[in-house]
């Protein structure tokens, strides 16, 4: 079903091609009721990445092509796709990591619903997110202000570095395989969120309940895609998930914890901020 | 020929576009993880004749506290190998252990066996339901495995004596390797990094926690490599005992 376009002849970008290479791309074209993987093959250049290509495949011979970006700077999280079935940011992924003469597979993200083309509805995490309780400071000190120290916000500065690509919530098997999982399950790009939030000098509320009933975290086998294609690299399983794991066993699974708590009457809620 | 299933877009037959190797990451895992099991099985079944070399002992045999040991504690009656009493703690750490929780997840059970490449198993619970579950009591194989790493260290440190005399023998030095790394995989254990100062939130309040849980945290950074090279050195020092005991290799040693 492919369909191999002609290269055009001449035209600014053929002839700007320093070394006269070309690039072929096999990138999905369709929508929900169906679709496939169709070539192109387009002129390339130096220093290109592969959101460079996409565009100029759009501007040369495929002017309907869906693609969502934004950036170009790997900051806004659009342009997630799956390159060479692995997850990836376009704008972040050069050419010249590829073996010249290879066709290169571009398609959408997969865990969500696609639109058209390249272009996936991930309303899932947003929806996801609206779940999460928001951020509940302590009162105030007695001089009206707040303290946290650095020591303190070490933690939680790395979680504020997600730019919500959700290549982490495609990758996940929880519910990339297994569609059903998505009523139970929030995904990585939310146990980000969560242990940002959960793990806060001056966040008051507990979220270790949600965690296990609604976020699903039982359902992580911290198999650990999610951290390695984080484009942020943030170390979502060992410093969000796994911490956040430890919290909702003290909290559910431990006997001695259990024990703990009834013994000294202390309001488990309480118990961990201190 | 692909076709988009339940809004998902579905590329048969094989489920993934990558080409690259993903497949050997997980074969490697089989191949290293499989070859321990079987072997310290072997080890602790039909191995008893030979984990004792003068003054050595295997670490999967120590604290030999069977009364049918060759040496060491001796106060538990016992009539089958005396490695069944011991290394059942350090395996339940290793096996409940987040690192190789992944690493057998991916290999064994290939859910998923690489990135972005589809789940064997058709539906899927996690760890929410048994026997993963258990897998939440990970915290409770943390403090018997370092029991007996505190009698590897005793084994190391006897490991340079013989019949009353100090002696350096290359025994000596890999039963200290070994005890190194094995405290080191203990130590860098991330239920030991919630328990040092994890489940705290305000670190600044509690200097020594938040210490102890920034030198674990250094090491639990490492995890997955020592987890891997102590695995291995500790079947070299079962091997390494084995082999001086049995007389197939002679100690070099210096005995003062
Ligand atoms: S580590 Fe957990 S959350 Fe991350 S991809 Fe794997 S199963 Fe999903
Ligand atoms: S955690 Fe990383 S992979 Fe996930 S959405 Fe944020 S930046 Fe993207
Ligand atoms: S276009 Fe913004 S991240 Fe790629
Ligand atoms: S021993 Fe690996 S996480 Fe505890």
């Amino acid at each position: 079903m492919a369909a191999v376009a002609e290269r055009p002849a001449g035209g600014p970008s053929a002839s700007a091609s320093a070394a006269g290479q070309t690039v072929t791309m096999r990138i999905w074209r369709g929508d929900a009721a169906g679709g496939a993987f169709q070539e192109y093959t387009v002129p390339l250049e130096e220093g290109m990445v592969v959101l460079d290509v996409v565009h100029r495949i759009q501007a040369m011979q495929a002017n309907d092509l869906a693609v969502r970006w934004n950036c170009k700077a790997g900051k806004c999280g659009s342009c997630s796709a799956e390159i060479n079935g692995k997850p990836r940011l376009m704008c972040m992924t050069r050419m010249n990591t590829f073996e010249p003469g290879k066709v290169i597979t571009i398609s959408p993200i997969r865990t969500f619903p696609l639109i058209k083309d390249l272009v996936t509805d991930v309303s899932f995490n947003f929806q996801k997110a609206k779940e999460v309780p928001a951020f509940k400071p302590k009162p105030l000190d007695p001089d009206g202000k707040r303290r946290m120290y650095q020591e303190d916000v070490d933690r939680v500065q790395e979680f504020h570095k997600c730019i919500e690509c959700f290549l982490c919530q495609n990758v996940c098997h929880v519910i990339r395989d297994h569609e059903e999982n998505k009523q139970s399950f929030a995904g990585p790009r939310l146990f980000v969120r969560l242990a940002a939030l959960e793990l806060h000098p001056l966040d008051t509320n507990d979220r270790r309940e949600l965690l296990k009933y609604k976020a699903g975290l039982g359902f992580c086998n911290i198999t650990k895609c999610c951290t390695e294609v984080c484009p942020e690299h943030i170390h979502i399983t060992d410093n969000a998930i796994i911490p956040l794991k430890e919290r909702v066993v003290t909290e559910f699974y431990d006997p001695l914890a259990w024990i703990a708590r009834k013994l000294s009457g202390r309001d488990p809620r309480k118990g961990i901020v201190e | 020929m692909a076709t988009a299933v339940g809004g998902k877009v579905r590329v048969a037959p094989r489920g993934t576009e990558r080409a690259d190797l993903w497949w050997l990451e997980p074969l490697i895992t089989v191949v290293v993880l499989g070859g321990f099991v079987l072997y310290t099985t072997w080890a602790m079944v039909f191995g008893s004749d030979h984990y004792f070399a003068d003054p050595y002992i295997s670490p999967f045999f120590s604290p030999c506290i069977a009364t049918n040991c060759v040496d060491g504690y001796r106060f538990i009656p016992w009539a089958f190998s005396p490695a069944f009493l011991i290394a059942i703690f350090p395996l339940a750490f290793r096996l409940t252990c987040y690192y190789y929780r992944k690493a057998y997840y991916r290999s064994f059970f290939w859910s998923p066996p690489a990135c972005a490449v589809p789940d064997a198993p058709k539906s899927y619970q996690g760890e929410t339901r048994f026997p993963f579950l258990i897998q939440n009591l990970h915290r409770y194989a943390f403090w018997p495995a370092l029991v007996v790493v505190v009698f590897l260290w005793i084994d190391a440190i006897k490991g340079f004596a013989y019949h009353g005399h100090f002696m350096i023998g290359l025994g000596s030095l890999v039963l200290l390797a070994n005890a190194l790394l094995l405290t080191t995989y203990s130590l860098s254990c991330h239920s030991c990094r919630h328990l040092v100062g994890g489940y705290l939130d305000m670190l600044s309040r509690h200097p020594l926690r938040y210490r102890l849980w920034r030198r674990v945290s250094f090491l639990n950074e490492h995890h997955m490599l020592i987890a891997w090279c102590s695995l291995i050195f500790v079947a070299f020092t079962d091997v390494y005992v084995r082999l001086a005991s049995a007389g197939v290799i002679l100690d070099p040693r210096v005995v003062f």
